[in-house]
């Protein structure tokens, strides 16, 4: 495996690095209507080069493909120097997630066009470079496998989101901002001291083997010695099994990690900062945020606390799985109170990742694999509908139900195209949705760690899906229009906004009716997991 | 005539080819234009379904599954084995269902040419339908659980639609109408939840989620081995072949024989060498020379579960075990909850009365026709289940019985007390369904299809003939204002066509909508010889036999309570004959209601003679008369090869003195509706005969008010679901979470220990502390400068995740024993 050359990974990775820096030299005032093509052109380019790497990839070989580890600094902690490396490549997980990020970031960059954000506030070139910057931290969050260099993605993606709603947000986007920082940094410091001990401990912070360096996962994985790796590596293990949640280290470096990421998912019932940064942020940022942003989270459960604690992870099944459907109906039935459209579709995310944390933590192959699918089926739905919330506000300047109505009437093509993304995100078969809910139920009702209630109570979301989600179709869209606009050509969709659904559209049928291609691509890189899990 | 199945995915594919047709270039085509390419897809498809009862018939009860191509699988994951298909079933059953569908659809198809005519939307509509015929036969010809849902869920979709298709019309009725749409597909969603945790089960206990595996048929013990010998083509082929050449013995040492022992045989067809290869004929020969249990694996559910059902197998889930029988319990009752939603029993009926919203040729289609219908085909096919768990001594035909004997009897009552003419219809058809259900209960599967056969050509008729009359009405009342002068605005908002006291004397104005509608009367009200007698007939001689003959309880509850709805039937349906069309118009509207135009004409027309001639496919044996002219018992020789059992009391004479109450019953209360309704004139706004009385005044405000059934669910599930989610959203999520919790509660109470700490100890301690963390955190708190009080709230929540970590720490061990004590 030649780990040192120039991988697709990287290309893929770097290549709205170039964009950005194009933009940097580019002058804001002169050149203000070029900027968006720049930044366009540029995350296409990512698009292609990440289907390049699709083509290349090749789904029957279980382990990282399209590598490359450079080391890059070393660290000294405590006696030991350890190697901290740029260390990229992906697994089937990673590439549809890669996938995912590089096919949201250009249609919500379509999102932006011609928005009157910038009549308001201008500054259009900083924009791009935070759009640009924001998907080369989310695209190495998913690629790199070396634990300091995650963070530092981690990390990274927070800066352009925060001046993203801090700068072109609503009326509290300064508080909304702010809270979106803090939430999600103050869980990353606990992922930070829980990384640090891992390599401290293991002596390595790569995830995976490489250039003959046993990653940590194979560490753990591989462990032959009595009790588990993390017993052998903390010095005062004293073997108890009874208190394991409380007492073990692994199960606290699971919950430092697990923290970190449940914020992010958000797991119920750490999702106080949602509705806040979803409401204020712009669309592109809303659409960013729940298309990609949030998969971080289930991304970083399924990559490091299931391969690295599977001990933990088995002890602690029932109960996040537990706050996962929680999620599921809470969230729902939170999302039907809402009065406002965008907070509507905002809480609604709680609920959809409810089902994918379940299905995570069904920790069989269906669980899995539908919960990885749900991934990608959320970003494309719910960003969706957060375009369709976008489209109307830019319209209609408001966000209030109440106020609308009758939309259909006034914009049949709009009112077609937001029905179809209405039922692709309450699940309707046929449509992307619903794979991913019935394969994660089907895991879920399989688990060995969970039992028939589970099941049971999430499959009650289905039925609650329907009830919010129809309820804002039938506010905004059905009955009298009643503010009708002052000019007839404002009811026309603009080329830029019929192109950013046309994607959108065709990944909700091709899903829908062939999940064949997507569950291919994963069905190696899963049952490497599921192995760890099977009794 | 083996290759006609191959045509099946064209059934759906065409309506489909419509619909887009409609939907993409709608808005360019000329109305008349739209129509024709509705029509024409719907009659097509017709076309095809009896070209695959031609396979069927020719076959002599022939199945075949069928990948459509183009699409390789649907839900597949390689490396646990699950494999979901786009596949598709044609047997007797689903072709029953294909012709009904398409026949009575594409009927209602060309009224709605008549009826839409001038609609802005028109395109819409046809696409809608469209579609919605689409969808149904996917629900009817899918050959796994997960395509029939996803035929159950898109007419839900369909529906949706089509209910709420005039949401644009002025507050408030646009509004209602929306709103009813909205009903009918939440509610149909609670349904669905039963569907799928059934669904769910289903794969966990059987491993597949298909009907039957190519060559299989339904049949008890090793009979499907059988059928699947004798309608394989190549194996046929082949016994023919050599039972010509060597006689008997021969022919049963060859059975034993492996595949490739008669090469000459196989050669000779070579053309059909699919089947030549086959590993489950393989297999199925194997087990079958050996007297072997059967690789139950090369099974689809049913087959699996007559294998498996009573050996005391144990279902594993992973986290729980439950004995394969009781599972099989479960999933019909999961099953039986997706009925009570789609087919509108008892307690999820309450969204179709609501969903006459919508124009009259839906109701007529979807709510009366097929769609709602779905619920009682879906039991039909799930007979082995059924069969299996009554014959081994669970009630769950009793509990089936009691929801379809109980909707119909409800409903029924519920008609007797309505207003408007397709309300009446709506309760009927909530009723009629419930006979089927209750057929299904008692195990006559037979009856039910028969009566759903009936049902959709009669309860059509109703429906497109009550459109005809609203239509007649509106007309009428256009009609009589434009002759009136001045002040007529007022009075139109409150004019209602639908109400039926509104209407009397239609006879005269509109004969042939008369005529046809009181041969649909007759068939419902199951009067001899229309359609509806012989169909709901059987359904009580089925009863009766399980009843007194084999002492079962559901029989004796079926009989009794289905007689009482058959004579409120009656009751119900001669009250409306005589306030539509009796006496003297009693508004100027009904004095001046033109009778329809041809377009619709025609259609009510074919399904009157549909409606007297549709019965006589299934003659009870050693009929009087009937025997000689028509073969006896056609219908069930038909539909049998569909079915596990047709046996018990299904196959019976005709019995005299069923047929006699029955009949006698339903004229009695003709002619007791006749008396207490004819010549009485209720005007608008007036009240009802029965309400004058002392004893049925209370039972006719109880039937007027639905027996407050809508009430009480809002009472009971609609209100304190909005209450808790207003709680949930405004004082748990917002009030205490977001802002006490979050803003007060931690950032105030730490802004205020950070300005203590801040003053007695150098910011360079906190600074310091800071650093400790590491330079990523420093990084950090470089960026939380720039809000004011940025790495004060940072500790804030450092803190807050702290107690949120300490909270779920204490916690968790109560839910991990809860969990464990539920697992």
């Amino acid at each position: 495996m030649d780990v040192t050359g120039l991988s697709l990974t990287t290309i893929t990775l770097f290549t709205p690095m170039i964009g950005l820096a194009i933009l940097l030299f580019m002058n804001g005032e002169t050149h203000k209507a070029n900027l968006k093509w720049v930044a366009f052109a540029t995350s296409l380019v990512t698009f292609v080069a990440s289907v390049v790497m699709w083509i290349n990839f090749d789904p029957s070989s279980p382990g990282l493909q399209m590598v490359q580890r450079n080391t890059w600094a070393e660290v000294s902690l405590g006696d030991s120097v350890i190697n901290v490396s740029y260390f990229v490549g992906v697994d089937g997980i990673s590439m549809l997630l890669v996938l995912l990020t590089t096919f949201i970031m250009p249609i919500s960059i379509l999102g932006s066009f011609g928005s009157h954000i910038f009549e308001e506030r201008g500054r259009e070139k900083l924009y791009y470079i935070f759009l640009m910057l924001l998907e080369w931290s989310m695209i190495g969050v998913f690629v790199v496998h070396d634990l300091i260099i995650f963070y530092v993605f981690w990390e990274v993606t927070l800066v352009p989101m925060y001046f993203l709603i801090g700068i072109w947000g609503s009326e509290e986007r300064i508080y909304a901002a702010v809270k979106f920082f803090l939430y999600t940094m103050a869980g990353s410091i606990l992922m930070l001291i829980a990384i640090l001990y891992v390599g401290n401990r293991s002596g390595t912070f790569s995830t995976y083997s490489a250039g003959g360096d046993v990653g940590v996962i194979e560490r753990v994985q591989s462990w032959e010695g009595a009790g588990t790796y993390w017993d052998a590596v903390d010095p005062e293990a004293d073997g108890d099994e009874a208190g394991f949640l409380f007492n073990s280290v692994e199960s606290w470096l699971f919950l430092g990690f697990l923290v970190a990421f449940a914020i992010k998912v958000p797991i119920f019932p750490f999702h106080s900062w949602l509705p806040d940064a979803h409401v204020q942020a712009p669309t592109a940022g809303s659409v960013i945020l729940a298309g990609v942003l949030l998969k971080m989270g289930t991304y970083g459960i399924v990559r490091f606390n299931l391969n690295l604690f599977p001990e933990a992870t088995v002890a602690w099944a029932p109960t996040i799985a537990f706050l996962g459907v929680v999620g599921i109906i809470y969230g729902a039935w939170v999302s039907y109170a809402q009065d406002n459209v965008k907070k509507l579709v905002a809480y609604s995310s709680v609920s959809h990742l409810g089902f994918v944390v379940l299905g995570i933590f069904a920790l069989n192959a269906q669980g899995l694999q539908g919960a990885t699918l749900q991934m990608v089926n959320h970003g494309i739905s719910t960003g969706g509908l957060f375009l369709i919330v976008g489209m109307l506000y830019e319209r209609w300047h408001t966000k209030e139900m109440a106020d609308y109505g009758g939309v259909w009437k006034a914009m049949p093509l709009f009112g077609a195209i937001s029905l179809v993304i209405s039922l692709s995100s309450m699940g309707l078969p046929g449509l992307n949705g619903f794979i991913g809910e019935f394969t994660i139920l089907l895991g879920s009702l399989g688990s060995e760690f969970l039992g028939f209630a589970f099941t049971l109570i999430a499959t009650l979301g289905v039925i609650m899906a329907a009830v919010y989600l129809l309820k804002m179709f039938q506010h905004v869209f059905m009955g009298e229009l009643k503010k009708p606009l002052s000019s007839d050509d404002g009811y026309k969709l603009t080329w830029s906004e019929k192109a950013a659904f046309i994607p959108i559209i065709i990944m909700i049928f091709w899903i829908g009716i062939q999940p064949i291609v997507f569950f291919n691509l994963l069905d190696v890189s899963v049952d490497s997991i599921v192995a760890l899990f099977v009794r | 005539m083996e290759n006609l199945p191959l045509l099946v995915p064209l059934v759906i594919l065409v309506p489909a080819l419509g619909a887009l047709i409609n939907f993409f270039f709608g808005a360019k085509l000329e109305e008349k234009w739209s129509g024709y390419i509705g029509c024409f897809a719907s009659i097509l498809s017709f076309i095809i379904s009896l070209l695959l009862l031609t396979y069927v018939t020719g076959t002599n009860g022939g199945a075949a599954v069928v990948n459509p191509p183009f699409v390789d699988g649907w839900l597949r994951i390689e490396s646990i084995g699950l494999e979901i298909g786009w596949q598709q079933r044609v047997d007797s059953l689903s072709v029953t269902m294909m012709l009904v569908v398409t026949g009575v659809g594409s009927l209602i198809h060309l009224y709605a040419r008549g009826y839409m005519y001038g609609d802005k939307w028109v395109p819409r509509f046809f696409a809608y339908l469209n579609m919605f015929l689409a969808f149904m036969l996917i629900l009817v010809t899918a050959n796994n659980f997960l395509m029939l849902f996803v035929g159950w869920e898109g007419v839900g979709l369909c529906s949706f639609l089509l209910i709420g298709f005039w949401w644009d019309k002025k507050m408030p009725e646009g509004w209602k109408n929306s709103n009813a749409a909205r009903k009918a597909f939440i509610v149909n969603r609670i349904g669905d939840f039963g569907l799928l945790m059934a669904m769910f089960m289903i794969f966990w206990t059987f491993g597949t989620l298909d009907f039957y595996k190519a060559g299989e048929l339904p049949n008890a013990e090793a009979k499907y081995l059988v059928h699947w010998r004798e309608h394989n083509g190549l194996l046929a082929h082949d016994e023919e072949a050599e039972a010509g050449a060597a006689g008997d013995e021969h022919d049963k040492t060859y059975k034993c024989a492996p595949a490739g022992a008669d090469g000459h045989a196989d050669d000779a067809h070579s053309d059909d060498g699919q089947a030549a290869s086959n590993p489950l004929a393989d297999d199925i020969r194997a087990r079958y020379c050996d007297n072997q249990h059967f690789d139950t694996e090369l099974l689809g559910v049913f087959g699996q579960t007559t294998e498996l059902f009573g050996t005391g197998e144990t279902v594993d889930f992973g986290s729980f075990q439950l004995a394969f029988d009781d599972v099989i319990l479960l999933i019909a009752l999961f099953v039986l909850l997706g009925v009570t939603g789609k087919s509108a029993q008892i307690p999820l009926f309450v969204w179709l009365p609501d969903a006459m919203a919508g124009p009259t040729p839906v109701s007529a289609l979807i709510h009366a026709a097929t769609m709602v219908t779905a619920g009682v085909f879906i039991l039909v096919r799930s007979n082995v289940f059924l069969w299996e768990l009554n014959h081994g001594g669970y009630v769950i035909g009793l509990v089936i019985t009691l929801v379809g004997a109980g909707t119909a009897l409800m409903a029924g009552y519920i008609a007797l007390g309505q207003w408007d003419i397709k309300r009446v219809l709506a309760y009927s058809t909530i009723s009629q369904l419930g006979f089927m259900v209750a057929a299904v209960g008692i195990g006559a599967y037979v009856a039910a299809m028969f009566h759903l056969v009936t049902h959709a050509v009669f309860k059509a008729l109703l429906f497109l003939g009550s459109g005809s009359v609203i239509h007649g009405v509106e007309h009428g009342h256009h009609h009589a204002h434009e002759h009136s002068h001045g002040g007529g605005h007022a009075d139109e908002a409150d004019f209602d066509a639908q109400d039926m006291r509104n209407m009397g004397g239609l006879r005269k104005r509109m004969p042939i909508t008369y005529i046809t509608y009181l041969i649909g009367t007759l068939a419902l009200a199951g009067i001899f010889p229309f359609a509806g007698f012989w169909s709901k007939d059987e359904i009580l001689a089925d009863a009766w036999f399980e009843g007194f003959e084999l002492n079962e309880l559901s029989g004796f509850i079926a009989f009794g309570v289905l007689l009482v709805a058959a004579a409120f039937t009656a009751f119900y349906m001669w009250r409306q004959i005589v306030l539509v069309f009796l006496d003297d118009p009693r508004s100027e509207a009904a004095e001046q209601a033109p009778e329809s135009n041809g377009a619709m004409l025609v259609p009510l027309l074919v399904l009157a003679l549909f409606s007297i001639i549709i019965g006589f496919i299934n003659v009870p044996k050693s009929t009087p008369i009937f025997t000689g002219i028509y073969e006896t018992y056609e219908f069930k020789y038909f539909l049998e090869h569909s079915l596990v059992s047709v046996s018990r009391g299904h196959s019976l004479d005709f019995n005299l003195s069923i047929a006699g109450i029955a009949l006698v019953l339903g004229i009695a209360s003709i002619l007791v509706a006749n008396r207490v309704y004819k010549g009485k004139g209720l005007a608008s706004g007036q009240r009802d005969v029965l309400e004058d009385g002392g004893a049925s005044r209370l039972l006719f405000r109880l039937a007027n008010a639905r027996l407050y059934w809508d009430e009480f669910y809002a009472a009971v599930i609609e209100q304190p679901f909005n209450r808790l989610a207003a709680f949930l959203a405004d004082r748990i999520d917002w009030d205490f979470l977001h802002n006490y919790f979050h803003d007060s509660l931690i950032k105030r109470g730490f802004d205020t220990i950070g300005e203590l700490l801040s003053k007695p100890f150098d910011l360079g301690i906190v600074d310091g502390t800071v650093n400790g963390l590491g330079i990523f955190v420093q990084r950090a708190a470089d960026w939380m400068r720039r809000s004011q009080t940025g790495y004060v709230r940072l500790y804030a929540v450092i803190l807050f995740v702290g107690v949120v970590a300490v909270i779920i720490l204490m916690v968790t061990p109560f839910i991990q024993t809860l969990l464990a004590g539920g697992a």
